[in-house]
């Protein structure tokens, strides 16, 4: 795993801490990896947590799963949009590059749906800036470098889909709505996973393999994996490739 | 659906910052781990008799929501039709030894999906099992997918574009449980990196270009249906003609994979089971 979770480390590891943590509070996110997780001491007290004034916080039900979305979309499409501007892609066998710039259109079209969705719902205010990435620390010109990183992005997105689908509200017809358009992106997400893995070691099991599955109640692996925004986020932050503060507070989680 | 009508619905404060109550059912079962056994799984569901195979098969499939319990059969069905179809194209000898590890894979998968299925189903293996034939001679077709290999090919990406779209169909039916949910959106995923695989293996693109494909025509359902694969209007908005600058209309039906309905699905399914 290239994204390695180092800021979770800093949250409580017994389990009892680390239940009340989910249900007080989403994570803090801040580009430096900083959290305002001041207060997080042993007894039962309500943390609290402010997002300051000039952050934006992801919001709460499901206009937050939506930011939430919206900011993993951003984040996939600004790195294919470096990937296609890089020198690996310009030398890419055509088979290859058909493929990244058919995913680059891909998460353009998720980011800028997403987009559209959040601004006609709320206001401007409520949306999810548009994030400032900083891709210094990859090399466009290998092809290990973007093919590694396309895959972990990839699983990154499928694992995230997969826990923020219970998360969605479906109490209104929005709900089931979004829910919906969750699967219909995530399987999506998947393909681009399967395809970029084949990329890496073709003709192997890599495109669903082991080494990203896992069994349910001991059956061998042959599930993909569900995780909750925090996990989702902090392995963001843990990148370094983002640059825009903000806070998720009010996520839903589990 | 108007897309801005539901996102005016999302604009109310109050839906905006209420918790969904679903997620308490979650705690209970989050414990699931590698090593609980199968028997054990502790969501089965109250088990009906295997006894009463035909009349459960066609119980509720035809409700619009079905009951999560209807649900699970129905993948039940469309796992016990993957995994045979696998199987028997691993024993027939038709899969060339490049391509073993990939339908090895797969059909090991499939031999989970089953297994998780038949616990959480509280059955035991055989249990609603459908009598399958892959000529296709239930619905008309004369194939020989275990001495052809393009035809075995074939109705592997078939049975897994399928799967996908049936695991999505019926999210909104399993929304209801937290757990059972996330369960079937883990196997979707799968069955999409399955789908992926295979169609490139076949010279098509890992994902769905409008509905186009190249099965025999007779399959031409499993790009279709209620919300074919050509769709091109997402929660309410037509995207049609909005992203010209990054691969078009046909880059949109891509980017978003469509579901079957369960009565769609098993009109697939049923041109393979006898009975």
């Amino acid at each position: 795993m290239i994204m390695k979770n180092k800021i979770e480390k800093e949250f409580p590891t017994t389990q009892n801490d680390r239940r009340r943590f989910l249900k007080l509070s989403g994570a803090a996110l801040v580009g430096t990896g900083l959290f305002f997780m001041t207060g997080c001491s042993d007894d039962d007290e309500v943390m609290t947590l402010e997002t300051p004034p000039d952050q934006f916080d992801l919001g709460g039900g499901n206009l937050g799963i939506l930011n939430y979305a919206y900011a993993l979309e951003q984040l996939e499409a600004a790195f294919y949009t470096k990937v296609i501007q890089g020198s690996y892609y310009a030398g890419a066998p055509s088979r290859e590059k058909t493929l990244f710039k058919d995913i680059y259109n891909h998460e353009v079209i998720h980011r800028d749906f997403f987009k559209t969705a959040i601004s006609a719902a709320v206001d401007q205010s409520m949306v999810l800036p548009d994030l400032e990435f900083d891709f210094s620390s990859v090399d466009f010109s290998s092809r290990d470098a973007v093919l590694g990183l396309s895959q972990v992005l990839e699983d990154t997105g499928v694992r995230a889909y997969n826990g923020a689908g219970q998360l969605i509200d479906v109490s209104n017809a929005a709900g089931q709505t979004y829910l919906l358009l969750a699967g219909k992106i995530v399987s999506v997400e998947a393909r681009h996973a399967s395809a970029i893995r084949d990329l890496i070691n073709p003709g192997s099991m890599d495109f669903a393999g082991d080494d990203i599955l896992i069994g349910l109640g001991g059956t061998a692996p042959a599930f993909d994996q569900a995780a909750a925004p925090k996990t989702v986020l902090n392995e963001v932050i843990a990148t370094g490739f983002l640059k825009t503060e903000f806070t998720a507070f009010n996520l839903p989680n589990f | 659906m108007n897309f801005i009508k539901i996102l005016d619905i999302l604009s109310d404060d109050k839906l905006l910052k209420e918790k969904s109550s679903r997620r308490d059912s979650f705690q209970q079962f989050k414990n699931v781990g590698k090593n609980v056994a199968l028997a054990s799984i502790p969501f089965a569901l109250a088990a009906t008799s295997s006894k009463t195979k035909a009349a459960t098969l066609a119980m509720g499939f035809g409700n619009k929501m079905a009951s999560n319990e209807d649900v699970l059969k129905f993948a039940l069905t469309l796992e016990y039709l993957e995994r045979e179809f696998y199987q028997l194209g691993l024993d027939s000898g038709v899969i060339p030894s490049e391509d073993e590890t990939v339908f090895s894979t797969i059909s090991r998968h499939e031999d989970a999906h089953v297994d998780f299925l038949l616990a959480a189903l509280g059955l035991q293996d055989g249990d609603l099992k459908p009598e399958f034939d892959f000529t296709g001679a239930p619905g008309g077709l004369n194939l020989d997918p275990f001495n052809d290999y393009p035809t075995f090919m074939a109705l592997a990406q078939g049975f897994e574009d399928t799967g996908v779209r049936a695991y999505k169909g019926q999210a909104g039916a399993l929304a209801n449980d937290d757990t059972l949910l996330t369960y079937a959106l883990q196997i979707h995923s799968v069955e999409a990196r399955h789908a992926a695989q295979v169609r490139r293996m076949r010279g098509e693109k890992g994902w769905i270009t409008r509905s186009q494909n190249t099965l025999p025509s007779a399959f031409a359902p499993i790009y279709g249906g209620e919300t074919p694969e050509s769709n091109l209007v997402q929660g309410g908005v037509n995207l049609s003609g909005l992203f010209g600058s990054v691969g078009g209309d046909d880059a949109v039906t891509e980017a978003f994979d469509e579901p079957l309905t369960m009565n769609e699905v098993l009109a697939i399914g049923g041109i393979f089971i006898v009975s």
